[in-house]
Parts: structure tokens; sequence; C-alpha cells
């Protein structure tokens, strides 16, 4: 089985998110870029569905020179080949497109993203690969289980779960559950140095929408402290004061 | 031109969520002053759709049959664009559960339009432009984001704007589409929902717990106050992480970001990652015995002390609370 994984360079969790340029850029000064945790996921789940010569992982990420370093660390966890479309990520619909014509020439029988990336959280990379390749997308899912034809996923739903079979080639986005993340071993980071990085110039595409700036969330105003013996005092305030209960 | 609403049904019902997302619509109809149209797929009775006409629907497009009774990503796509392209809508609204996230960027290419999804407020339309605000960096920080397409498609948040009721019954119609079989690839195999249990990502009221409550055992406190409150129950990653919860609890950046009216944290720090998943609550209570807990400095009120003294006692006062009111 020959899949493709889809991987973001993306701040690390820990990143107090600040802006420069009168909030219009992403201040990334000082920030530590990681491989997207979702991304990690498909990637430890491909690597087990390939283990013991059952396929490739090739994994593919649309960025600038920069993002190498994630490529390597994807490398490094045990993906097969990379691909980077040299450009940087104006947004999902440019990226959909450019891994689209990709996989027109280069068709794989299964296609991973993370559930969404951490600094966008667009979730739509799935959906628009699926739509451009004409093949189904499942957002969202918890489990992936693949058979020969097809693979059985769970797709998370309000207050449940749905379980779908699915033939391939189709597309799916991970999330916590589908496996646990991988570590580089020693030996993973070494032999990543020289596993096939290959760098494929970008398509000229329209793109539809454009990050004008940025706003952090309004502070809250200082916590009022409820003596701990009087639980009665918080209830009655989150009816009369706040008025959501 | 009109604005298309699509209005998920769950078991044939619509959820306030809905409503919501049709008031939204509504609004920016108004803006535009053109007329809201709403479709919805599967099996919903005629009542349950001419009342979507109270939250400002004029014409409800009924798509049904055995083949649509549950959610398709792929053919339920093609349907909503292929309404949007009859009814000349510029403008798809959809809500941002699970099943809207698919949606969404699959109209987008097929309507060949910019997407908002994660919108949190009405968008801005000056001079042409087309400004919408969108959670970004995992609840951490807002962009506003321009829609330079001639087609939108927006996806709204629960619980980020608040129902209208306008009045008025809707005109329900009939629409058939031809679908194509290679629409339907993707089979249901089963469906697993907890009728008993308040979904988590539209619930109004959230009580989470963390690694305070040192044990899966002692969820018990927890579960009960949620059921009080009529509140979704959910947890902090070192939990999920433990196995002590299931995964679609975990609230946080990795997790589910959650935007309830009422957000009570027991028991757990506040480390930043969790603090991204529940920013925009809109009142959060917390409490935890370490007074230097970071939860504190983003809570609007707080109990300083030990949760397995603190809980029983506010279940107590809510059940006191509750009988009086």
């Amino acid at each position: 089985m020959k899949i493709l994984v889809c991987v973001s360079n993306v701040p690390d969790t820990t990143t107090k998110i600040t802006f420069t340029d009168n909030n219009t850029q992403f201040n990334t000064n000082g920030v530590q870029f990681i491989l997207n945790p979702y991304d990690e996921i498909a990637l430890s789940r491909a690597i087990e569905l390939t283990e013991g010569d059952k396929g490739s992982v090739t994994v593919i990420n649309v960025g600038e020179v920069n993002t190498e370093a994630t490529v390597r660390k994807a490398l490094a966890i045990g993906a097969t080949d990379a691909v980077r479309i040299n450009a940087k990520p104006h947004d999902a619909w440019y990226v959909a497109y450019q891994i689209a014509q990709y996989v027109k020439a280069n068709p794989f029988d299964l296609i991973l993203t993370g559930r969404e990336s951490i600094d966008y959280n667009g979730s739509k990379v799935a959906g628009m690969l699926g739509e451009l390749l004409d093949i189904p997308s499942v957002s969202i899912i918890k489990k992936l289980d693949a058979a020969d034809s097809n693979a059985t996923v769970e797709r998370e739903i309000e207050g449940g779960k749905e379980i779908l079979t699915i033939p391939y080639p189709f597309v799916a986005g991970t999330a916590e559950g589908v496996a646990e993340p991988k570590i580089p071993n020693m030996r993973g980071i070494m032999s990543a140095r020289t596993k096939p990085l290959t760098v494929v110039e970008p398509v000229e595409v329209k793109t539809f929408s454009e990050v004008l700036s940025y706003e952090i969330p309004a502070p809250r105003g200082q916590v009022k402290l409820v003596p701990a013996d009087d639980a009665a005092k918080l209830v009655e305030l989150l009816h009369t004061e706040a008025r959501v209960i | 031109m009109s604005v298309l609403i699509y209005a998920e049904n769950t078991g044939g019902k619509f959820k306030k969520s809905i409503f919501e997302a049709v008031s939204y619509a509504r609004a920016i109809a108004d803006q535009n002053k053109t007329n809201l149209v709403a479709i919805s797929i599967g099996d919903v009775s005629a009542g349950e759709l001419a009342a979507l006409g109270k939250y400002g629907a004029e014409k409800v497009l009924n798509v049904s049959g055995d083949k649509l009774k549950n959610f398709v990503n792929q053919a339920y796509a093609s349907i909503i664009a292929e309404a949007a392209k009859k009814q000349d809508a510029d403008i798809v609204v959809l809500s941002n559960t699970f099943s809207g996230r698919g949606l969404a960027p699959r109209l987008g290419v097929k309507l060949e339009a910019g997407v908002a999804d994660g919108a949190v407020a009405l968008p801005e339309q000056n001079g042409g432009k087309f400004t919408i605000k969108k959670t970004a960096f995992s609840g951490k920080a807002f962009a506003i984001v321009e829609l330079t397409s001639a087609n939108k498609v927006i996806a709204l948040i629960p619980n980020s704007y608040k129902v209208v009721e306008t009045g008025g019954t809707a005109k329900v119609e009939d629409f058939t589409v031809e679908t194509k079989e290679s629409d339907f690839k993707a089979m249901i195999k089963e469906i697993v929902r907890s009728t008993d249990k308040v979904s988590l990502p539209d619930a109004e009221i959230v009580v989470s717990a963390g690694r305070g409550l040192k044990a899966p055992e002692n969820w018990g406190m927890v579960e009960e106050l949620a059921e009080l409150l009529g509140a979704a129950t959910a947890c902090s990653k070192p939990v999920s992480d433990a196995g002590w919860r299931p995964h679609s609890e975990h609230v946080g950046q990795t997790g589910i970001a959650v935007s309830p009216n009422l957000y009570i944290a027991i028991g757990i720090s506040g480390a930043i990652q969790h603090l991204a998943g529940i920013s925009s609550s809109k009142v959060i209570v917390v409490i935890n015995k370490d007074p230097e807990a970071p939860f504190f400095k983003v809570a609007d009120y707080g109990i300083v002390g030990d949760a397995f003294e603190v809980v029983p006692k506010l279940i107590a006062a809510v059940k006191e609370y509750k009988a009086s009111a």
C-alpha cells in the first residue's frame, strides 16, 4: 500500500502567540516550530500500516526551505521518502491544490492529513483534496483499520461515533486515538539524512482568502474568589450575576 | 443572489446550533438585502422544516431519499452545491459541526469559494471587501480573513451567535438532485450515539476535570454535577492520555475546542494548551487547591479548595438552587 501523509510545520503547542506589524504578522521570534501533532498521529499510523514491507509512506509538505527540519523529523520517525513543494502555504486551498497536482501525477492508495493544523485550525485540506481528486474524504477519524481493498474508520460525531467502510483511494484527517505518536530512534535520525527528499516547484493558482490581521482574545477581569465552604454563594453568582444557570 | 444555509439534522431534529446558524445566515442575508434559503437533507418532518422560518428562513428545500438518510459527505456536498447554483446563492453557511467541517472544504472547491471555517462573528462588508473573524492558533488568537472570491462558504462555531426569533413559517419545497453513484463510496456500517449524555462540542455548560481528581473512579461527582446542570463532561490531556477518560472528552489545543456559556474546571492547573481550547467560553469557574494555579488568571470565578470537599458542596448547592427555582 502506498500512503501519502501531508504534514505541516507549526508553532510548538507551548508557544505564547503574539503578533507584530500592527497585528498583521505572527511573531515567529523565539518560536520553536514542530511537526503538527495531528500529522504526527497520521504518520505514525501510516508507518504501522506499512510495517514489514507492506508498502511505503511518503510525506509531503508545502513550505519553504525553513520547513525542512520538520520534513526530516518525519523521515526520522519512519517515512520512506519526502516531497517538499517549494512555496509559502498561502491558505488551505493553495496547499490542497499543490498536493492534488502532485497526487494526480503520482497516485497513492491512501492519503492522510492531521485533522487540522494547530495554527490555522481549518481542517480543510483533507476535504479539498478529496474534492480535487474526486475521491471520498472523511474529516476527523479516531480509528483506522486497513484491509486489502478498503479501510474501516471511526468518524467522530457530536455525542458519538460513526463507523464507515471506504474503498481506496480516499483521504482522511486523523485525530487522537488513531495511533500513539512514534518517537524517532537514533537509527531513524541517522537514516533521515540520506532518505530522498524531492523538492518540487509549485504550480500557479488563484487564491480565495487573505489573512488581514490578528486579534488576541480580550483579557478577563480579576477572578472573583468564593470561600471554599460557601458553594451556595458561587451558585448564586452564576445565577444572578453571570446569568449562566 | 441569496444566502443558503445547510440545516443539519440529528435524528430528524434540529439542534440549537442549527438555529444559531440560521439566525446568523438571516443576518448576513439582511446585510445583503437578499433572501435566506435553507436546505435540509435526510428524514425531517414537514413541521420541523417549516419551523426554520422562525429563525428567518423564507424557504426550505427538503431533500430526502433512502440513500440520503444518513450523512454521506461527498453526496451531501454535491447536493448543497447544486442547490447553491439553482438558488443563485453566493454565500453558503454551515454550522461548524463534525459534519460541517467535512462539507465546507468540498463545497469551497465545488463553488470556487473562499472558506471561512470556525467563524465567530458576522462578516463585515465594506466597499466590496468581505472580511470575517475566525479562530486561529487553536483558540489562542483570532484571524481577520478576507474572502476574495465571488462565492463564499462560512462555517459558524456553535455558541458564538445568539438564536434570534423573527417569527414566521418557511415555505417547504421538495428538492431533487440527480446524485452520482461515485458519491456513495463511503458506506456507513454503524452509528453509535450515547443519547444519555450531552454532546461536548455544542454543550452550553461543560464540567471538566483534571489530574487533581487523582483516579478515574473519582469521576462520579463530576458526572453528577454535569447531569444536574445539563452539562457535558470533559477532561484535560493528561487525563485522556492516562486512559482515565476517552479522547473524545479531551479539551485543549490538540483536543476539542469548546465555547460554552459556562466552563467549570476542577483540578486542572491551566496549562497554555488547555487554556487554548476553552478561551472562548463565556464564563469560567475554576476549582483548585493550589491558589497559584495559572487557571485562576483566566477565570471569572474561583474557589481555592480541595475538589473532594468543594465539589460535593457545590452539588448540594445546585440541588438546593434547583429545588427553590
